[in-house]
């Protein structure tokens, strides 16, 4: 019988022949930690009594959550990390540099056939470059950097095959909120998902990361597709590693595999409060938004500011709302200076935040009165994931979130793009 | 009341029910904004606090939280099973659970079974028997058996969490 993605990359990592069901001590390629989740994984390493981490060239901390620094707590808590770093020869990836899975993707940390794991539980992002990762808590994380491996039960693999090209104007952000709408919060658990099909062939290397990036919304462990050309080419000068891609066996063995039409997709909108709540554009317009915030993991790459700034060049954004535009990196933000980008997102009105989590998680920045409405390109619409829990937040496309701006209100984006 | 790090769970946990409903997230359980301290205690203050602004008051040690599907979906965030740790919960129950929080839970040394919720009152008073791998409803004298957890995280939990498991033997052994 054939082997899985999942099998195969697990089965290198344990030297073992293992299966969908077993329970593995696998060997982890990278371990990566941030400001919000680390510290708890550092106390819990320090109580080993050990001294070092297994391997200080396989570790890194990216400072995103809450940065730069609201206060004197997440200050100290940023030079606990940092100190820390310094001591054991880890690599930080400081203030500025951006959220964690755009760093780790961009500085090419990651190879195909790796076993990441994270801190974060939208690590699973990194299976977009035909690994496998996904988010751990800091206790296990503890684990990691003292022994270097993880034990895990091999997840069986749902396979969604997406057949045909999605429609102008519909991205894979609409696409995996639709995945996610349709399937359920719950409707992976356990589960890998593979995402595969021309749907899936037809994307670059931007718009992959948002499908596996959201695959931990419906429940899954991971989220991960084979490598082509477009995997390749975008590795190209940011690896210097040897690596190997892995694919599926002919006979490989399923959970499930659910094959879509995606040709006649319509631009997708998640409603409150609830990542699976979703609907399309047209059953949801005419909503007033008092904030649109683009950016993440998710939606803060140079192609969705470029969308944004292509819907929003030579016009305003609706008096009294408030567009918050937060590159995902310094890189992302580099890029788009350089090609006018967010010179005229910030002609058109909008506020441009530093990069890292920016308003996401509700630390500090951006945080929606009582009653406001918020769309969003992140990936969560939680009560509260803002800092408010009278708010109410909707999650988009970068391109339904520009055109949104312009109207104050929730509107289909394919009329601003010709 | 309030168990440490290491400390071996009891065979029999007696508490009073809170009932939830089906996917309580993360951030539910306790809101990001609450996150950036090291600071348990006052962690354990906010906990729900989205939902129920006086849920840390209505708690005896001890109790249980008892929920629907999919309990701690949503970030990988361990302030959450922290939080209901440090409260002085003394398990979770639920028809299903994120799997990354259920792995955070055991990894802490806090309880957490999967088992039919779907007859449990608030206020109920339970027990939860580990060696007879039951939960019994003392209101309606009914039991239910939890679904056995992997060997190796009935060992973790059996050493009171992952810290002083890796503490004792420095690695992973996974009994076949
Ligand atoms: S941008 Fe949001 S979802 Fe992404 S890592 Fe930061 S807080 Fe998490």
């Amino acid at each position: 019988m054939g082997k899985t993605i999942v099998e195969k990359i697990l089965s290198s990592h344990c030297n073992e022949d293992i299966r969908a069901g077993d329970y593995v001590v696998a060997r982890v390629d990278l371990a990566m930690s941030h400001d919000s989740t680390g510290p708890i994984a550092i106390e819990a390493f320090k109580k080993y009594e050990e001294g070092h981490v297994w391997d200080s060239s396989k570790v890194c901390f990216v400072l995103d959550h809450a940065t730069p620094s609201p206060n004197e707590r997440v200050s100290n808590l940023h030079t606990m990390i940092k100190d820390f770093a310094t001591s054991q020869g880890i690599k930080v990836y400081d203030v500025g540099e951006g959220v964690c899975h755009q760093v780790v993707v961009e500085k090419g940390l990651v190879c195909p056939g790796d076993f990441v794991v994270g801190t974060d539980s939208h690590t699973c992002t990194y299976g977009a470059l035909n690994a496998l990762s996904f988010g751990v808590g800091s206790t296990d994380m503890s684990g990691v950097l003292l022994t270097g491996k993880l034990w895990l039960k091999v997840p069986e693999v749902l396979k969604i095959i997406y057949k045909g090209t999605l429609p102008r104007g519909v991205f894979s952000k609409d696409l995996m909120l639709y995945t996610i709408g349709r399937i359920g919060a719950a409707g992976a658990d356990y589960l890998a998902i593979e995402f595969a099909g021309d749907g899936i062939k037809a994307m670059n290397m931007s718009e992959r990361l948002v499908m596996c990036n959201m695959s931990i919304e419906c429940g899954a462990k991971a989220g991960y597709m084979e490598a082509d050309e477009v995997t390749l080419s975008w590795l190209e000068g940011r690896v210097n590693r040897a690596f190997e891609p892995v694919f599926d066996d002919l006979d490989a063995k399923f959970a499930d595999v659910y094959e879509w039409d995606i040709s006649d997709l319509t631009p997708q909108v998640a409603c409150p409060h609830t990542v699976d709540n979703v609907f399309s554009v047209e059953e949801v317009q005419g909503e007033e938004i008092q904030q649109i915030f683009i950016g993440t993991c998710t939606n803060g790459r140079l192609e969705d500011l470029r969308i944004a700034a292509q819907i929003l060049r030579g016009r305003r954004i609706k008096e009294g709302l408030r567009l918050l535009v937060c590159p995902a990196s310094r890189d992302v933000m580099l890029a788009s200076m350089k090609e006018g980008v967010l010179l005229s997102l910030v002609e058109s009105g909008a506020t441009i935040i530093p990069p890292g989590c920016g308003p996401c998680p509700g630390t500090h920045l951006g945080v929606p009165a009582d009653g406001e409405r918020v769309l969003s390109t992140a990936n969560r619409n939680f009560k509260g994931r803002m800092g408010n829990n009278k708010a109410e937040i909707f999650l988009a496309s970068p391109a339904t979130c520009a055109a949104s701006a312009i109207e104050g209100r929730v509107v289909d984006p394919r009329k601003y793009l010709n | 009341m309030k168990r440490e790090e290491g400390d071996v769970v009891k065979p029999i946990l007696k508490g009073r029910a809170h009932v939830f409903g089906d996917d309580i997230n993360t951030d539910y359980i306790i809101a990001g904004k609450y996150t950036k301290t090291l600071d348990y205690k006052s962690l354990a203050s906010h906990l729900f606090e989205d939902l129920d602004p006086e849920f840390t008051k209505k708690l005896l040690p001890g109790d249980f939280i008892v929920a629907g599907r999919n309990f701690g979906c949503g970030s990988s965030r361990e302030q959450a099973p922290i939080a209901i740790k440090y409260a002085g919960i003394g398990a979770v129950l639920a028809r299903s659970f994120s799997r990354i929080f259920f792995r955070n839970a055991i990894n802490l040394g806090l309880p957490v079974f999967v088992c039919d919720t779907s007859n449990i009152r608030a206020e109920d008073p339970l027990e939860i028997d580990l060696k007879e791998q039951v939960v019994r409803n003392c209101r309606t004298k009914k039991t239910c058996v939890v679904e056995p957890l992997a060997p190796v995280m009935m060992d973790i939990i059996n050493e009171g969490g992952l810290v002083p498991y890796l503490k004792k033997h420095k690695d992973f052994n996974l009994k076949k």
